[in-house]
């Protein structure tokens, strides 16, 4: 990992129109979806991927969310990186989520990058990318086109939701939104609401992005540039929030780079440095800026309580719902405290609540990493529902 | 099964019957009536709701403090939550639930009162067990050899016990009384597991029961 150049393989914007590797939905202007913004967005598309069958009953399909940098490539190789799906450890044949009992259907978000509509689609009125011109998108936003796709998947009720940090909002609200739908839910490390300091995180990297003269105002794919080195900056900030002080410690500790003395200059002499740049400069390659400005937005307007009149347990009142929450001893930006409010509500609705808390000083990160417990506890709480629902075993 | 190194466990060494069980467990079994909904405060590794949802049917969850029994708990399929019963039983809404058990945990909770009546506030009945601190091998212990009394189910000493408000079937009882509970039934067990002669008076059950459970009421 010494000085990593910026790689010529890029995302061409019509990743977003036309996704490689994807199945693909389009919404025609007879079916807009609604935002919380108070406009509709017509036409729009969603991208999506799905692993394993959908029974003759159509009760095992399970919905995967993926998080604010995420996509639809849950479980198999990346079209632009030819790297690993995001979480094949947990989704797979065999793995906790396992696609030879479940149907997994993963979508990309509205707002993001990879095949939904999002700032970098082409705007059907103009022939041009949306831009700033696309609405400001919510949690709720993203959960209304994903029922949309249900519905055209018909698939009336899921066996299960899971996610992890915003995909772990998006589940949250899913139970809160659709109690109906969803037989059980997986709430991974997230919060009913993004905390001020987790704002104040997101504040940064959309500064820096902004800061970036190749932004241009958002209008950088019709004037030909990238902001490349305010999004990688956005993504190093995030990436620290994401490991802990341990971890840190542990990975890197003050170990030089490729040296064995500083060198008096601004060198990554360091090797959190090299790695932290390397995390900036490989992100780039896969992620649009405007996507990450309006996805770190949508996180931080996310505050399920205030939908149900500042009570978080109404959000859950009477729900049908089982819940398996989780968090890890070592996260920092989605602590334990904050499942434990979700806990809290549920118990105060007197919904069917396990609650688990994972040692581990990988910090938020640890819900994509390889968690043993984070495997025996998903994995037994789906054959505990599996049982539930009559899907055997 | 139950061994002094696991800190998170107040009682060891309890009786177990032929199929396995722990005979205070089975016994609490039968006081569940089938169908209904059960809160099972300190489940430990799940061994009750399990029990309680192979031969009773009915929806269980659960409390515990230990981190490693929750996490077991939950991978079993139980709803399980990480919890304490000094602190988390105020979060519940009243009538939630149809019994609400406390299993070997009332002696090590810091307020055993204020738990008790959140318990009878949460659910319609209570169903507590707990070891005797009058038996008499506890007061001979303590009267001849004039040291805090270790035994097979109280193997703690005194300076790394989680057990801090011991009682007896006696005082137990005069708290039901004081807080207004309904003792609808109680069984004590001798140090064997067997249940004590119910025309026993209760003079008897405080010396020879090893341990106590009841299942409790509201007053009507």
């Amino acid at each position: 990992m010494t000085e990593v150049n910026v790689s010529t393989r890029q995302a061409t914007p019509r990743e977003a129109d036309a996704p490689r590797d994807s199945l693909l939905v389009r919404y025609g202007a007879d079916k807009p979806l609604k935002l919380d913004a108070g406009v509709e967005l017509s036409p729009f598309q969603i991208a999506y991927k799905t692993y394993g069958t959908l029974n003759t009953a159509r009760s095992n399909a399970v919905l995967v969310c993926h998080a604010l940098t995420g996509d639809q490539h849950v479980a198999s190789e990346h079209p632009l990186t030819g790297k690993a799906g995001w979480w094949e450890t947990m989704v797979g044949p065999g793995k906790p989520i396992d696609t030879e009992r479940y149907f997994v259907i993963c979508p990309n978000v509205i707002g993001a990058c990879m095949g939904t509509t999002g700032p970098s689609s082409t705007n059907p009125a103009t022939g041009k990318p949306w831009g700033l011109d696309f609405p400001v998108v919510t949690v709720r936003d993203m959960v209304r086109a994903q029922a949309m796709l249900l519905d055209h998947l018909g698939v009336d009720t899921l066996f299960a939701v899971a996610g992890g940090s915003m995909g772990g909002m998006q589940v949250l609200e899913w139970a809160a939104s659709y109690p109906q739908r969803v037989f059980a839910a997986l709430p991974i490390a997230c919060a009913t609401k993004h905390s001020a300091q987790n704002i104040a995180f997101h504040e940064v990297g959309r500064q820096a992005v902004m800061a970036d003269p190749e932004w241009r105002g958002g209008r950088y794919l019709l004037e030909g540039t990238n902001p490349r080195r305010g999004l990688a900056v956005a993504r190093m900030g995030a990436h620290i929030t994401y490991l802990s002080d341990a971890a840190l410690h542990r990975k890197f500790g003050r170990k030089f780079q490729d040296r064995d003395n500083p060198t008096f200059s601004f060198d990554a002499d360091f090797e959190v440095e090299s790695y932290l740049r390397h995390q900036g400069i490989s992100f780039v390659e896969r992620f649009d800026a405007n996507s990450y400005l309006y996805l770190t937005r949508a996180m931080d307007y996310f505050d399920l309580a205030a939908d149900s009149g500042g009570v978080l347990a109404n959000s859950f009142k009477g729900t049908p719902t089982r819940f398996c929450v989780i968090s890890f001893t070592s996260d920092w930006l989605f602590p334990t405290s904050d499942s434990r409010a979700i806990v809290h509500a549920l118990n105060a609705a007197s919904a069917r609540v396990s609650f688990a808390e994972i040692v581990t000083d990988k910090g938020h990160d640890a819900f994509l990493l390889d968690e043993p417990e984070l495997f025996a506890i998903v994995r037994g709480f789906l054959d505990g529902a599996g049982r539930a629902r009559g899907l055997g075993k | 099964m139950l061994t002094r190194s696991d800190p998170h466990l107040t009682v060891a060494n309890i009786a177990r019957n032929s199929g396995g069980a722990r005979v205070d467990l089975v016994l609490v079994a039968d006081m569940v009536e089938p169908g209904g909904k059960v809160l099972d405060v300190g489940c430990g590794d799940g061994e009750l709701l399990r029990l309680l949802a192979e031969t009773r049917g009915v929806d269980g969850r659960g409390i515990e403090l230990s981190r490693e029994g929750v996490n077991e708990c939950v991978a079993k399929g139980l709803a399980v939550i990480q919890g304490d019963a000094d602190t988390d039983l105020a979060d519940y809404p009243d009538d939630a639930f149809d019994y609400v058990i406390l299993s070997q945990t009332l002696q090590a909770t810091r307020h055993p009162r204020v738990v008790l009546e959140h318990m009878l506030r949460i659910g319609r009945r209570a169903i507590v067990s707990f070891p005797n601190f009058g038996h008499w091998r506890v007061r001979l212990q303590l009267l001849f050899a004039g040291h805090m009394p270790q035994t097979d189910i109280l193997p703690y000493s005194w300076y790394d016990t989680p057990n801090i408000h011991h009682c007896t079937i006696k005082d137990f009882r005069q708290l039901c009384t004081a807080i207004g509970v309904e003792m609808e039934r109680a069984v004590a067990l001798n140090a064997w597991g067997s249940p004590l002669r119910l025309n026993a008076p209760w003079w008897f059950w405080n010396l020879f029961g090893e341990q106590a459970v009841f299942l409790l009421s509201r007053k009507s």
